[in-house]
């Protein structure tokens, strides 16, 4: 721009226009920023399509050796006598021995914990939870993982909540930490129980 | 030049890695074809910047499996990557489908030619007006020097 004559007033958003759009990523990216530290944004989190949907369809055996009953589509179905937790786990899964303490708290609490044990092997199985509690009202085995491609699972631990009509109504990739428990999944199974 | 050939091939070897376990494949040539080309369609979930062909990661075995068994059933593209979007979302498409959230990301290319085109208009014009505005001393030495050459 030649800086004898001041820009024309019609070319004056050309100026401003750049300074604008930085002003919008910049909130942008704040608000970006924001979300990580507090969780409710997660650049590679994959969003569940299960949401408001009742479980897929799907009946597993169960682990011999551990005396739990098998876990079938059908004990998810509604109504149920309060919501329900579905977790996948694995005894190789470190996460999984973080995630345990919280599952077993819930579980003396009356609360309906169902496992699925995804690509194990019976006896670490078993040991694992000799060894740690057993949390789950049922346990399914899937060995081939095809019933946790179908809940969309990509990682164990996985835990899924369903209300009392057995309509899934969270997801939550990765452990339930002390923290999670408390401030996303307490206020969760008060307002659906 | 047989030395620079064998060079090549060994930089070349990594891709090779990448076709995966041959007692994955399909035996028949046209459907591991197309199984190949669902699967660099679809995200490893695990490994996310990788297609699930591309990738080692145990899901993506699974998932690399599945579509086979499903190419082998008969089932076409379509019907096959239906099936693994209803599980995963649009996430697991490696081309996103255009939704008002993807717009920003699809409309890109358009609005940033647009720009170009736009800087490139705007600073011709420039020009062209410039040109066309000769001070009364360069005017004068203009005639100056066409007197010059005359």
């Amino acid at each position: 721009m030649s800086d004898s004559a001041p820009p024309k007033r019609s070319r004056r958003w050309m100026l401003y226009a750049p300074l604008g759009l930085a002003a919008a990523a910049g909130a942008g990216f704040y608000a970006m920023l924001q979300g990580l530290q507090d969780g409710s944004y997660n650049p590679r989190g994959v969003p569940s399509v299960l949401l408001g949907k009742p479980a897929p369809d799907f009946s597993l055996p169960a682990l011999e050796g551990v005396g739990l009953p098998a876990l079938a589509s059908a004990d998810l179905r509604g109504p149920l006598p309060g919501p329900a937790l579905v977790n996948f786990w694995a005894s190789w899964c470190a996460p999984c021995i973080i995630e345990h303490p919280q599952l077993m708290r819930l579980s003396r609490e009356g609360v309906a914990v169902y496992g699925i044990n995804y690509k194990d092997r019976i006896p670490e199985a078993g040991a694992f939870l000799q060894r740690h509690g057993n949390p789950y009202r049922r346990l399914g085995r899937d060995e081939p993982g095809r019933t946790a491609i179908d809940w969309g699972v990509y990682g164990v631990p996985e835990t899924y909540l369903l209300d009392r009509q057995g309509m899934i109504r969270w997801r939550w990739a990765g452990p339930i930490t002390a923290d999670t428990l408390e401030n996303e999944l307490r206020p969760l199974l008060r307002r659906y129980a | 030049m047989k030395r620079w050939v064998f060079f090549c091939l060994l930089l070349a070897l990594p891709a090779w890695g990448a076709v995966g376990d041959p007692n994955e494949r399909l035996p028949d040539p046209a459907k591991e074809a197309l199984a190949r080309e669902i699967g660099r369609e679809l995200r490893c979930l695990v490994c996310q910047n990788q297609s699930i062909e591309d990738s080692d990661a145990q899901l993506a075995r699974d998932l690399r499996r599945l579509v086979r068994e499903r190419v082998a059933a008969g089932e076409d593209q379509t019907a096959v990557i239906r099936f693994v979007h209803e599980r995963y979302g649009d996430f697991v498409l490696l081309r996103p489908p255009v939704t008002a959230a993807t717009m920003l990301l699809w409309a890109t290319p358009i609005l940033a030619l647009g720009g170009g085109i736009a800087v490139i208009m705007f600073r011709r014009r420039r020009a062209l007006a410039e040109a066309a505005a000769l001070s009364p001393d360069e005017a004068k030495r203009l005639a100056e020097l066409d007197r010059g050459a005359a």
